[in-house]
């Protein structure tokens, strides 16, 4: 399959925050959900995918071209979607438009009115006054009249009311009918991804720590329950992190196959969610 | 074609949507060359991934309920009802033996392990 994003051992080192030989595939066609706790290193890895900020080494391809030579090309391809600052205070989205519609060479009149009647965006209205679930439309309504063929958003529902999370979940629905689109979005509310996300890129303090089909983590990882006398060195070893209280363990295994036969029917093996898995990891590094 | 899936259900939603169509080509519901549905459209209409989708129809595929045909989309397979019919029935009798091998054990008559069987059979209608 093909990568529409490569980064391939890539170092930075910013604010006295690291990113240490991350190496992330993003395949074409596909939703990649992007996960990882607050100071990760999310957002400076999508600033880097989007060549606002430089690795220090490393290199990152987008559609198996690099920005050195293709900057422009490459950014026509993208639709950036964020929903702070990028727009400028006192204008309308009409005006807006004008501003941005130059930029592009695959600019679309239609497909922008079709968006902003979709999401019910007011034209003439001053974009001070939009809310934050308004300019993320706004903005991926700019991005989808361009025909970007790769979607890259920066926590696109944080501080979203569930209503508007689940609109946002159909137009993206909608958008992967076409093949030849690629989503690619950060996110900490990891729900939103189990609707939409066909592979999930986790990464803790700056490491990869791994990119996944959504159902194999399901297949691997599992949340285990027993009693404390099962524990000893051997058997702890199986797990990623362990919490222990008086009333028994609760601990994380990315080998549930393996648990199974260890323990058998002496412990409670349940799916864990994207949540449970960021939480032992942390716990466990 | 209908399909329910349940998001709070044990079974990942891939096999239930993998039983889901099986059952509805057993029954005789979908039948030989009838299309499915394009995995990104079922994919939305469910309101999940397409790679969910995506490893449901492999699966399909791989057992010989579908076959697909790139630019064209999925469509079911012939299916030969005597072979899945024979296995079936292979199935019954080694669970049978099962039964009568523990009828056996306990000293029950054929006579009477009928009679349960007639009773199970009936009572299920």
């Amino acid at each position: 399959m093909e990568n529409v994003i490569e980064l391939q051992h890539i170092q930075k080192s910013f604010n006295g925050f690291q990113i240490r030989d991350l190496s992330i595939n993003v395949k074409k066609g596909f939703v990649t959900g992007f996960i990882g706790g607050n100071g990760a290193g999310k957002s400076t890895t999508i600033k880097m995918i989007m060549n606002l900020l430089q690795q220090d080494s490393g290199t990152i391809s987008i559609f198996g071209k690099s920005y050195k030579k293709h900057e422009k090309e490459i950014k026509e391809r993208i639709g950036f979607v964020y929903d702070e600052n990028i727009f400028y205070e006192n204008i309308t989205l009409k005006d807006m438009k004008m501003i941005i519609k130059p930029a592009y060479k695959k600019w679309d009149d239609k497909k922008f009115q079709y968006y902003v009647e979709q999401f019910e965006l007011p034209l003439n209205k001053n974009m001070k006054t939009f809310s934050k679930g308004m300019k993320m439309k706004a903005s991926l309504a700019i991005a989808l009249a361009h025909h970007a063929e790769l979607i890259i958003m920066d926590e696109p529902t944080s501080g979203l009311d569930p209503i508007f999370r689940r609109e946002l979940l159909n137009i993206l629905h909608e958008l992967m009918q076409d093949e030849d689109k690629t989503i690619f979005f950060s996110t900490h509310i990891t729900t939103d991804l189990d609707r939409i996300a066909d592979y999930i890129t986790f990464i803790h303090n700056g490491q990869h720590i791994f990119t996944k089909e959504f159902y194999k983590i399901e297949e691997e990882y599992a949340i285990v329950k027993g009693t404390l006398d099962l524990l000893d060195c051997e058997t702890e070893r199986e797990f990623i992190a362990l919490r222990k209280t008086n009333r028994g363990f609760e601990a994380l295994t990315a080998n549930k196959h393996r648990v199974a036969t260890i323990f058998g029917d002496t412990v409670v093996v349940e799916k864990p969610t994207l949540e449970d898995i960021m939480y032992y990891t942390k716990k466990g590094w | 074609m209908q399909i329910i899936i349940s998001n709070s259900s044990k079974e990942p939603i891939y096999e239930q949507i993998y039983a889901q169509i099986k059952k509805l080509i057993l029954t005789g519901e979908l039948q030989e060359g009838q299309s499915l549905p394009s995995m990104r459209q079922l994919a939305k209409d469910l309101e999940i991934s397409v790679i969910t989708t995506k490893r449901a129809y492999e699966e399909l595929e791989k057992n010989g309920f579908i076959y697909s045909i790139v630019g064209k989309g999925s469509f079911i397979s012939e299916q030969n009802t005597e072979m899945m019919k024979e296995r079936k029935m292979k199935a019954i009798e080694e669970k049978l033996l099962v039964a009568i091998q523990n009828a056996k054990e306990m000293n029950i008559s054929l006579v009477e392990l009928k009679d349960m069987l007639t009773l199970l059979y009936t009572e299920d209608e």
